[in-house]
Order: structure tokens, then C-alpha cells, then sequence
């Protein structure tokens, strides 16, 4: 396959960027995206053009760390994968592909299509954990029964990668997808109880901090969430938000 | 045993070491523990986990990551489960069983102390992680749910479906962040480790690169942890992330680290196959695959030949066509074998002419007999005395998504084949590496101050690592083991103060990594870094691989260091020091990979037997089993950098010394 590129192209935070046009050829359908741009890059450094800087570590979708706007869609036009996991088979010889990086004002561009997301971390330093230090003597892990159903509904929320494309896809910038997953998964564990309340409301007043924007209930972050992270997370956070709120 | 090698193996009977020795420690008050600061390297399981308990312990820590996030560290990758001596399955497991499991499966080439503290401390992970809300998976009463790994007949592997690694290393996250939050660690993302500063004889530091702006910084602290995993991208191709890299470890060898082992690597036996050569990683599928996938290949080479040109489906063959080799070669442990003698039979079939894809290098991984036993049982749950088969495919279907579903996901993704429909096809891959640093019983290396934890280190996997041990030694390490261990050393640095970044040994280091990364700007050069990584790749798998003989190590050897020179020659880097340059960070990390891959070739040459994932053709049986010579190589390899030259490295032995597990020749029949 042959393509054509329109690359975001910014040197660093502080300068403004562009658009750059390249031309690839010899692109297997077989080939993820990334390994195209593997071989974009090669031929950029023949060329004496430095190559395009993106994020992507453990290319098999769990890391989270690769994020690519890829012709207007977080990840790409298929569905449940990062961009590491969307193949070339998915385009056609031909066809002009425009690749970003996340937009948002939360998450400023720090060179090409890579983006700074400490905003997430902070988030999660906000409450995003049980307060429990290493100690050799706790309670059995069977002590607690955890009812199967709430044990799957907190692993569902819990398999969030962080990478956040639910930000870049929403037209708010909202974080609530990627927070409300965390708070999810903690609220439906016994383990999660003593905190609950605290939890939510720090984690969702570091996110106002950050400057996320807030949700209208578009539902596009579930549509493009690689993790089929559900809305109902987001209902569940209101909800908790509520209660911490009445009983505060 | 080497005059420069002491084990500080505990006295006492085996159970009784980890208890007494923890007993024998000398503490640090949380006063003094104020005043101590402690890097850490690598923030996967192992290195958030000694951080994060570090940091409640009082100590200051500083922890650095080359990722964005501690949280996107290559253990989130890992998918099927973590080892726990529980028995809550009441199937005869116990500390001893582990114990005893992980010494044979490492083919008896592992300390046995270490082994039995690791198996000690499994039951308190589970704890540990249940009570920071890790969701394991389980069973409709509200309890864990198990499942069973390769080369053990218990069910002791806890779960999160496949994707365990993932929680149990954002469990470990969030303690470090709640520690982060307090100010207690000091969290340094996108930082890479690029020299080890050592003075007066102990490691009191590291020169980093900020990977942002390209400054290189000094970091101080009364003692350095690496947990920076392994060296398996030496193979070019591999199931690690593509920034995994030796680089931390291998600068503190050359500051004086012995490096134990390095030819110990694991070729996992389950990985999607290789499919053209724009490749960039491999992907694995979870071992937890074998509790129900049939590993076979066609009986006759005709049918493979037909399945390999498309005239024939594998779906069409009749079972009496069907060779199901693991099962007919070890009926004991059938498809659950450990991972290196899968990993070999399944290079014996596609040698022998039965690959069953183009490359001829695949074999078959099939779950229909599972989706009719798991939907027969459904059937049966539900009354259903007449279903059809169909019906009864489509329930056993769930139960199997329900299992493994985003395993089967990631698979269609990548090769668009539906394999709830039509068997995987697998092959060999580089997974793990044994080797690593070389640690005492206090998990500290030969340089006083530098401890090494994880995938890092060297210790309790032997020559082959079992399935599901991975996390459970890393998080062992880090909450349950250097905790206690450091204060070994640290308690002597009560008084001692901060450690001054104004020293000549760290003036030293930062202009040597800076020549260094000038060395790689300047060369202009012809050729992209990334060609040179796969040439290495390339000569690394096919003679440092999963097959090795003599002729072939010395021949890699030469090639390596001609590759080396070339390197130094004609890499081009383009882009400048002072600035984000993935292509020079990897430039760094590739010449450290051509140094490592001479050692492990020196290393293989110097093992004249086969031993767990460490095959010498010139010492097999007569039906290809691995023949170990306990006589002369029940030994640790620990190598000692010398003459600025890998390939001068000098050899120093630690002798193995087993009191509790027989040696004997490993039988999985």
C-alpha cells in the first residue's frame, strides 16, 4: 500500500506546530499502525528528517501509553483497540491519513503527536487508592466474600489503561470517564467502604483543578474507550458524589 | 566458591532462615529512617512495590521511570496469574510444594533459600493485594477463584482474567501514588537511569537523562534499587514493551555488579507467530491458554503441506490425523509442561517438516474440545437433556470468552482469524529473561548499596522460570523482602547525611554519559539505529536461541563485535543532545544490548550442558530431553566486568548447594 501522511508536526511545548505532508510507501496490511509509522520514520531518517516522536511502549493495547487522533477519531477507526492494535488492513492503498495528538488543555503536547498526561496521575493521587500500608499480617483474602457480580462490575472498571482517549474524543475535554472508572471499581469492593466518600469528592476536585471540562452526556469517550469502559461509571460516580456531598 | 561472591545464605533448616534472619536485622528508627534516601529504578511490580513500602517505612525515595507514568511499566502486560502456596483448593498444595515446584522447574540451577522465602511470602501478596482492592477473579460464593500453570499438578494461580499483570501492577501504582501525594516518594516519569555513581566503594547514586529536555541530572541517595526488568530485547523481537532495555543494569556491571547467569533467557511457548519483517514485538498468549487449548500438529506431512499451501483446513482433519505431541510425549503433564520443554517440542515439530503456517513455523492451539466440555456442563447446570450442538457451542463459547476474552481479542485483532472458530496458531518467543544481576540472600549485588529486585535480578527462577512466578517474586521483592533487607546496609548510614551531587565521582559520570550520547550524534553515520537492533536480533535468536552449540556461539561472538564496531562507525542520529530524541535514548540502549549479547553468547559457551531454557546441542538424550551435568555446572555464573571488554569478562562461580530438594533429572512423562 501506498499513503499519504498529514503528520502534527511541534518541536516542543512552548513553540506552535503544523501540519507536515510525507509520503509512504510498501505498507502491508499485515502491518499495525505503528509499524507503519516505524516505517515512516525509517525513511524520514534516510531522508535527514528527524523522525515523528509519538508515545508507544508495550504495543499490545495495555500499557496505554500510545494515543494518536488518527483521521478525527482517538485510536482509529476500529473499535476496541489502541493505536498499536489497529492494523493497516483497516485502510485502503491510496487513502491520506491525518494523525494528531490528543487535543486537550489538560494534556499539552510535548513534542509531535506526544502529549504530557501527568494530569491523570494526579488524579489518582488525589484518592485513587485504599489506604493500606505493606504489612505481612492482614486479614485473610478470603476473610470477605466478594459477591461475583460486583467482584466482575469492579474488574470491569478497573481494566481503564489511562490512556485517555475518552479526553481527546469528548468535546468537552471531560475527564469523567477515566475518574469515574477509578472510583467505580473502589466503591463496588467492601475494601474500597471506609473511604468512599472522600475518595470521590478529592479525585473529582483534582480533575476540576486540572482543567478537564465537564460532561453533557454525549457518551463518544464509551464509544471510543480501547476498554469498552462503560458510562454506567459515570452515573455510579454522580451518584457517590451525591451521597458524599449530602452526608459530608 | 569465588572469594568475591558471598550468598549471606541464613543459617538454620530451610523454613526457619527467612524467619530468623528478618528476626536478626537491625533496625532503623523511623527518626533515622527520615535522614536515608533511596533510589529506585523501574517502576513495575518490583519497583513500586519497594517504593511505595520504602516510603511508608519513612525512608525518602525517589523513584524513576522512563514511561510517562509509573503506571505504563511492562508488568502491566503480564496476563495469566500469580503463584500463592493458599491451597484453597484443598488439592495438596503447600510452602513446601512451591517451594519444591520452582527448584525443579528451574531445572535445579536456583538458590534453594531464596526459593523457599519466595514461596513463604506468596500467601501475604494475595493478602496484600486484595486488601488495596485488586479484583481477582471468583467463584459464585464470593471466593478466589484458581487455575493451574505449567509444571505443577495444583490449581495455585490467582487471576484477574488475562490481564493480572495489569491489576496487580495498578494496585502497586496506587500505593506509590497515595505516596507520591504525601510527599513521601519523589516521582521522576520519562527519566531514564544512564550511569550508576558509586563512591568510596558504594553505590550513592545515578546520573539520569531527562528524556524531555535532554539535561542529564544527578540523583544521590545512601542506597540504589534496580528493578528495572529484563534484558529480553537483546532479541530484537520479543513480547517486552519496546523501551524495555538492560541499560541500568548493565552500566552498574561495568561500575562493578557481577552479572549472574546471562544465558539463562525463556522462549515462551505460546506467542502469536512471526508474520513479516516490518515486525516490531510479539505478542504472547497467556500460558492460562494451556489449562484448555490442545496443543497438536497434523500426523502426516502431506496434511501439514496441504494446511500450509490453503487446501486444507484444520478444522477438516479427524482426530486420528491429529498430533497431539505434548500429550503423547508427557502424558503426566500433557499440555502443562514448563515452558521450555514446550517451547522445544514445538521446534522439534516445525523442524521435522509440520509447521502449519507459510513460514512453517507454527503450531496449532485449539480449544473446540474445551467449548464442548464447558458447554456439555452448562447443558447439564440448566436441565438441558436434549441441546443441540449447537446450542451447546454457543454456550461453551461464553464460558471460554468469560476465561480468556480479551486474549481471544487481541488475537483476532492481530492476525483477523476467529479462534473460537478456527485454532490459534503459535510459536516460540522471547518472554523472560532468568539472568540478571547478581544478588546475595539480601537481594544486594556485589556493589555495597546496590540492591536489585525483580526480573532485574538474577535468583529464584533458576534456568527456567514456571509460569505465573513472574509476579509473585516481583511483588515478593519489593513489599516483602527489601523492606526488611536493606536495612542490612542501611544501618549503617545513620550519620552519614546527605550525599553531596558536588562529588568528583559524579562530575566524572555525567561528563562520561555525556561523551557517550555525543559519541552517537557524531558519528554521522549511514545507517538507523533500529537496522542495527534487528541485525543483533537476528544473530542473538538464531545461535543464542532456543538451540545452541559451539561452533554457533563462536561464530556469534564474531559477528557481534564486527556489529559492534560497525555500530560505533555508521549510526546516524539525527536531532540534537539538549532536546526530546527517542532515536538517541535508543541508541544508548542498543550499544549496552551489543555488549550484553556477547556476554550471553560467553556465557552459553562456557555452560557445557542444557539445563532449563539453556539448550547445548552437544548435550541432549537420546530422545532430545536437556542433559544437565551437575558434576561440574551446578553453579551460578556470575560475571565480573573486566578491561573494559565484555567479551574479557572474568567468571566467578557461586556453588549450589540443594539440602532440601533431591537433584534429579527433571521428568514431566
Amino acid at each position: 500500500m501506498n499513503l499519504t501522511l498529514k503528520i502534527w508536526r511541534q518541536k516542543n511545548a512552548k513553540e506552535s506546530g503544523s501540519f507536515a505532508t510525507y509520503q509512504v510507501s510498501d505498507i502491508s496490511p499485515d502491518m499495525s499502525f505503528l509499524e507503519m509509522m516505524d516505517v515512516l520514520n525509517e525513511q524520514l531518517i534516510a531522508k535527514g528528517v528527524e523522525p515523528v516522536v509519538f508515545d508507544h511502549d508495550c504495543r499490545e493495547g495495555i500499557c496505554g501509553m500510545c494515543s494518536m487522533f488518527i483521521n478525527g477519531e482517538a485510536h482509529g477507526p476500529d473499535r476496541g483497540v489502541t493505536t498499536c492494535q489497529l492494523h493497516m488492513r483497516k485502510f485502503k492503498d491510496g487513502d491520506t491519513i491525518t494523525i494528531e495528538p490528543w487535543r486537550a488543555q489538560a494534556f499539552p503536547v510535548v513534542r509531535d503527536l506526544m502529549v504530557d498526561r501527568s494530569a491523570f496521575d494526579r488524579i489518582i493521587q488525589a484518592g485513587g487508592y485504599i489506604s493500606v500500608n505493606t504489612m505481612g499480617n492482614l486479614p485473610d483474602a478470603n476473610a470477605t466474600p466478594i459477591e461475583k457480580h460486583d467482584a466482575d462490575a469492579a474488574f470491569d472498571a478497573a481494566t481503564c489503561i489511562g490512556c485517555g482517549a475518552c479526553v481527546a474524543t469528548c468535546k468537552n475535554a471531560s475527564a469523567m470517564l477515566f475518574v469515574s472508572a477509578k472510583v467505580s471499581q473502589l466503591a463496588l469492593l467492601p475494601q474500597g467502604q471506609v473511604e468512599a466518600a472522600d475518595r470521590v469528592r478529592n479525585m473529582v476536585h483534582q480533575m476540576d483543578l486540572e482543567g478537564f471540562g465537564n460532561c453533557t452526556n454525549t457518551g463518544a469517550c464509551e464509544v471510543e474507550c480501547p476498554k469498552g469502559i462503560s458510562i454506567e461509571n459515570i452515573a455510579r460516580m454522580n451518584r457517590e458524589f451525591l451521597k458524599a456531598s449530602i452526608t459530608a | 566458591m569465588s572469594s568475591k561472591l558471598n550468598s549471606r545464605i541464613p543459617e538454620g533448616t530451610i523454613s526457619e532462615k527467612w524467619t530468623k534472619h528478618k528476626g536478626s536485622i537491625p533496625l532503623v528508627s523511623p527518626a533515622n529512617k527520615r535522614r536515608i534516601d533511596v533510589i529506585v529504578v523501574g517502576t513495575g511490580l518490583a519497583g513500586s512495590s519497594a517504593a511505595a513500602s520504602l516510603a511508608e517505612l519513612g525512608y525518602n525515595v525517589k523513584a524513576f521511570c522512563f514511561q510517562d507514568s509509573p503506571r505504563r511499566a511492562h508488568s502491566i502486560a503480564a496476563q495469566g496469574g500469580i503463584n500463592a502456596a493458599k491451597n484453597y483448593q484443598n488439592d495438596g498444595d503447600s510452602v513446601f510444594r512451591l517451594f519444591y515446584d520452582t527448584v525443579k522447574g528451574g531445572d535445579y540451577r536456583s538458590r534453594e533459600a531464596n526459593v523457599h522465602r519466595l514461596a513463604e511470602v506468596s500467601a501475604s501478596i494475595i493478602d496484600q493485594c486484595v486488601a488495596q482492592g485488586v479484583p481477582f477473579a471468583r467463584d459464585y460464593g464470593g471466593l478466589l477463584d484458581n487455575r493451574s500453570f505449567g509444571g505443577v499438578q495444583v490449581s495455585r494461580t490467582f487471576y484477574a482474567k488475562g490481564q493480572t499483570g495489569q491489576q496487580l501492577l495498578l494496585g502497586a501504582y496506587s500505593a506509590l501514588e497515595r505516596q507520591v501525594a504525601k510527599g513521601r516518594v519523589k516521582m521522576y516519569a520519562r527519566h531514564e537511569m544512564v550511569d550508576l555513581v558509586v563512591v568510596d566503594g558504594k553505590a550513592r547514586g545515578i546520573i539520569a537523562r531527562n528524556l524531555v529536555t535532554g539535561e542529564l541530572e544527578r540523583h544521590s541517595a545512601h542506597a540504589v534499587i534496580i528493578a528495572s526488568g529484563g534484558y529480553g530485547n537483546v532479541f530484537y523481537l520479543s513480547t517486552n514493551a519496546m523501551g524495555s532495555n538492560v541499560t541500568a543494569a548493565w552500566k552498574a556491571h561495568k561500575k562493578g555488579a557481577f552479572f549472574a547467569n546471562p544465558c539463562f533467557t525463556q522462549i515462551h511457548p505460546t506467542c502469536i507467530p512471526v508474520s513479516g519483517e516490518s515486525q516490531s514485538k510479539l505478542t504472547l498468549m497467556s500460558e492460562s491458554l494451556r489449562n484448555d487449548g490442545r496443543i497438536w500438529v497434523p500426523a502426516e506431512l502431506e496434511d501439514a503441506k496441504a494446511i500450509r499451501e490453503g487446501r486444507l483446513k484444520p478444522t477438516d482433519l479427524p482426530e486420528e490425523k491429529r498430533d497431539y505431541y505434548l500429550e503423547r510425549r508427557y502424558p503426566a503433564f500433557g499440555n502443562l509442561v514448563p515452558r521450555d520443554v514446550a517451547s522445544r517440542a514445538a521446534k522439534e515439530r516445525c523442524d521435522a517438516g509440520y509447521g502449519v503456517n507459510k513460514t512453517g513455523e507454527a503450531v496449532y492451539l485449539d480449544f473446540s474440545a474445551a467449548i464442548v466440555r464447558y458447554g456439555q456442563e452448562q447443558a447439564n447446570l440448566k436441565n438441558m437433556t436434549n441441546a443441540s450442538e449447537v446450542e451447546i457451542r454457543e454456550m461453551g463459547t461464553k464460558v471460554v470468552e468469560s476465561k480468556y476474552g480479551n486474549l481471544f481479542q487481541m488475537y483476532e485483532k492481530i492476525t483477523d482469524e476467529n479462534p473460537y472458530v478456527t485454532p490459534m496458531k503459535i510459536y516460540p518467543a522471547v518472554h523472560y529473561t532468568m539472568g540478571g544481576l547478581w544478588v546475595d540472600y539480601n537481594l544486594m549485588s556485589t556493589v555495597p548499596g546496590l540492591f536489585v529486585a525483580g526480573e532485574a535480578n538474577f535468583s529464584d527462577h533458576g534456568a527456567n522460570r514456571l509460569g505465573a512466578s513472574a509476579l509473585m517474586q516481583g511483588l515478593a521483592d519489593g513489599y516483602f523482602v527489601l523492606p526488611y533487607t536493606v536495612g542490612t546496609f542501611l544501618a549503617d548510614d545513620i550519620r552519614t547525611g546527605t550525599i553531596s551531587t558536588d562529588l568528583p565521582e559524579f562530575d566524572e559520570a555525567e561528563k562520561a554519559a555525556r561523551a557517550r550520547f555525543e559519541g552517537f550524534l557524531n558519528a554521522n553515520g549511514s545507517t538507523p539505529v533500529e537496522v542495527f537492533h534487528r541485525r543483533l536480533g537476528k544473530i542473538v535468536w538464531d545461535k543464542i536461541g532456543m538451540a545452541r552449540s559451539e561452533a554457533g556461539l563462536k561464530t556469534a561472538i564474531a559477528e557481534i563485535r564486527a556489529l559492534r564496531e560497525e555500530f560505533y562507525r555508521d549510526v546516524k542520529v539525527l536531532g540534537g543532545m539538549f532536546e526530546m530524541n527517542p532515536e538517541l535514548d535508543k541508541a544508548n540502549r542498543v550499544a549496552d544490548f551489543m555488549e550484553l549479547a556477547e556476554l550471553m553468547a560467553l556465557d552459553a559457551l562456557t555452560r557445557e550442558e542444557s539445563c532449563g531454557g539453556h539448550f547445548r546441542e552437544e548435550y541432549q538424550s537420546e530422545e532430545g530431553e536437556a542433559l544437565r551435568q551437575d558434576d561440574k555446572f551446578a553453579f551460578v555464573s556470575a560475571w565480573e566486568f573486566t578491561d573494559n571488554d565484555p567479551g574479557k569478562a572474568k567468571l566467578h562461580k557461586e556453588d549450589l548447594v540443594f539440602e532440601n530438594v533431591k537433584l534429579v533429572t527433571r521428568s514431566y512423562k
